[in-house]
């Protein structure tokens, strides 16, 4: 049994038929990258897999459990954490609200201890604690909602675009965190634009086009195929 | 009496006025802030809250005063919810006009259902609130406008505490701000919804029992004036935000009690109304409203 199985999943928007027969797995302890081009559908798919978006037709499955109509707010408590593109932190709340809020689901002492977990891997979330999250860098915002999604200790992690907007320098850290995340035991599904970076830390990938998967393999395979090097890696 | 005392007094009057504006302009602000509606019907619940007062105690019941008005407030706050499930939830990701039209809708709907149910004769009811006056010196402050002070001050003190330091409060905030990123975070968006209109409502009740202390009269419309007030104080003070509301319904009560005593009683609510347009003008928002662009 895959950790999450994805299985003939079909989302329109309106009349647009956005993701068609999309199927993949997810295996327990990897890290699996889904690129392609702006407007491809990796979006769609994460906010459909945590509920945000409602499905036409497939199913998803996380630990053999049917999450294809469950509530959205019922999935972090089955422990997937989703980390949407443009980060979404509420801006009017402060660092430490927020974060507070990623364990919404959890005790007061489990989330005082991930809060020292977040802490300890974000020492700069620390130091901001009681500033407003709008008042963040790009950056900094990227790290608060990787924290707030880590906070509720989940076993899955999807993370939409983490390195969208920022600087090389931030690109870097931010991969660096989602191997270590990696590395402590959870689960990454990572959608990126940024295909070379992404296929370097992922161990496989689905490569999406207007909605459908038209390749996918071990990453270390995908960053030599010549039609990827050429589509998405620039070379 | 001096100059002074009697500014004295219209203030007071004002901020007596102005605190029961501010009450109602709290349940119409909290629910733009989560729910993204304007709730037309909320001054009716105003008027359903002061029915009840007068059908728990002394007009049918005759309940115990504190029973009388704990059970309005709980019955107000299943009200609020009742009408969001049965009228709002439907219509969440319709298009705004169809749900303003809806609220107004609602808000016919209990006037002309305590229309048929009570008659449109006006029904006498004397004031539940029976506090001592105080004297000042040369000002005298009637019990109701104590008793409005203290119970505004400890329902804005209960609210702002609530938002800003509880762990639900915290939620409300962030369902006000992204609903998407808040179910995320486990939160139940349709809860949160439910949560807002019956805090709202509540709040209408507890307006409902200090404005029927001081107009000791019931009718079925008695809710459209401080309901329209109110709504005015919520966009004056910055619609969605709180301490924006509670100032705004202060000044509007102010303005209102200072120009009927030293203008024309006559041209109060055009004062007001003017007062509101110019302050729209020179900031959009409100006065502690976010100055936000909009977003295409």
């Amino acid at each position: 049994m895959s950790m999450l199985e994805v299985t003939d999943l079909n989302v329109y928007y309106g009349m647009i038929h956005a993701i068609r027969d999309v199927s993949f797995t997810v295996e327990q302890g990897e890290v699996i990258a889904l690129i392609g081009a702006n407007g491809a559908g990796k979006t769609t798919i994460l906010h459909t897999v945590t509920r945000l978006l409602a499905s036409k037709s497939g199913s998803v499955q996380f630990e053999g459990k049917d999450i294809t109509h469950a509530p959205a707010h019922s999935i972090v408590r089955l422990g997937m954490s989703h980390v949407p593109e443009g980060r979404r932190v509420f801006a009017d709340l402060s660092v430490y609200e927020n974060l507070k809020l990623g364990a919404y689901t959890r005790s007061k002492a489990e989330t005082e201890e991930s809060l020292q977990d977040v802490y300890k891997r974000f020492p700069r979330l620390e130091e901001r604690k009681s500033q407003l999250s709008g008042t963040l860098s790009g950056g900094e915002q990227q790290m608060l909602a990787m924290g707030r999604a880590l906070m509720s200790r989940p076993k899955i992690i999807l993370m939409d675009e983490p390195s969208m907007g920022l600087s090389p320098l931030f690109v870097n850290e931010i991969f660096n965190i989602i191997q270590e995340v990696s590395a402590s035991g959870t689960t990454v599904l990572l959608v990126e634009q940024n295909a070379k970076k992404a296929l370097s830390i992922a161990d496989r990938a689905y490569v999406l086009e207007t909605g459908k998967i038209i390749k996918s393999g071990a990453a270390s395979d995908l960053i030599h195929d010549e039609d990827i090097k050429k589509a998405y890696l620039g070379e | 009496m001096d100059i002074f005392s009697s500014l004295a007094e219209q203030l007071i009057n004002g901020l007596r006025t102005g605190s029961i504006y501010a009450l109602i302009a709290l349940g119409y602000t909290m629910v733009y802030g989560i729910a993204k509606m304007i709730n037309f019907a909320h001054g009716d619940i105003i008027m359903v809250g002061a029915y009840l007062l007068f059908l728990l105690g002394v007009g049918k019941l005759g309940l115990p005063t504190p029973v009388v008005i704990l059970l309005a407030i709980i019955l107000c706050a299943v009200l609020g919810m009742l009408i969001e499930k049965i009228a709002y939830k439907p219509l969440r990701n319709a298009p705004p006009l169809a749900v303003l039209i809806t609220a107004i809708g609602v808000s016919y709907f209990l006037q002309n259902f305590v229309l048929i149910s009570m008659g449109a004769t006006p029904i006498p009811f004397a004031s539940m609130i029976k506090v001592p006056s105080l004297t000042l010196g040369t000002i005298t402050v009637s019990g109701i406008t104590l008793a409005t002070l203290v119970v505004t001050f400890v329902c804005m003190a209960g609210l702002i505490f609530f938002v800003q330091r509880t762990k639900t409060g915290a939620a409300m905030r962030a369902v006000s701000e992204d609903r998407g990123a808040a179910e995320l975070m486990g939160i139940n968006v349709n809860k949160t919804i439910s949560l807002t209109f019956a805090i709202g409502s509540g709040l209408a009740a507890v307006a409902g029992l200090l404005f029927i202390s001081q107009y000791e009269s019931l009718q079925p419309t008695l809710g459209a004036l401080p309901g329209i007030k109110a709504f005015v104080a919520a966009v004056l003070g910055g619609i969605g935000s709180i301490p924006g509301a509670i100032a705004g319904g202060i000044i509007l009560g102010i303005i209102e009690s200072l120009t009927k005593a030293y203008i024309s009683t006559q041209l109060s609510d055009a004062i007001s109304f003017s007062v509101l347009v110019l302050v729209l003008l020179i900031r959009p928002a409100g006065i502690m409203g976010k100055m936000k662009n909009e977003k295409v």
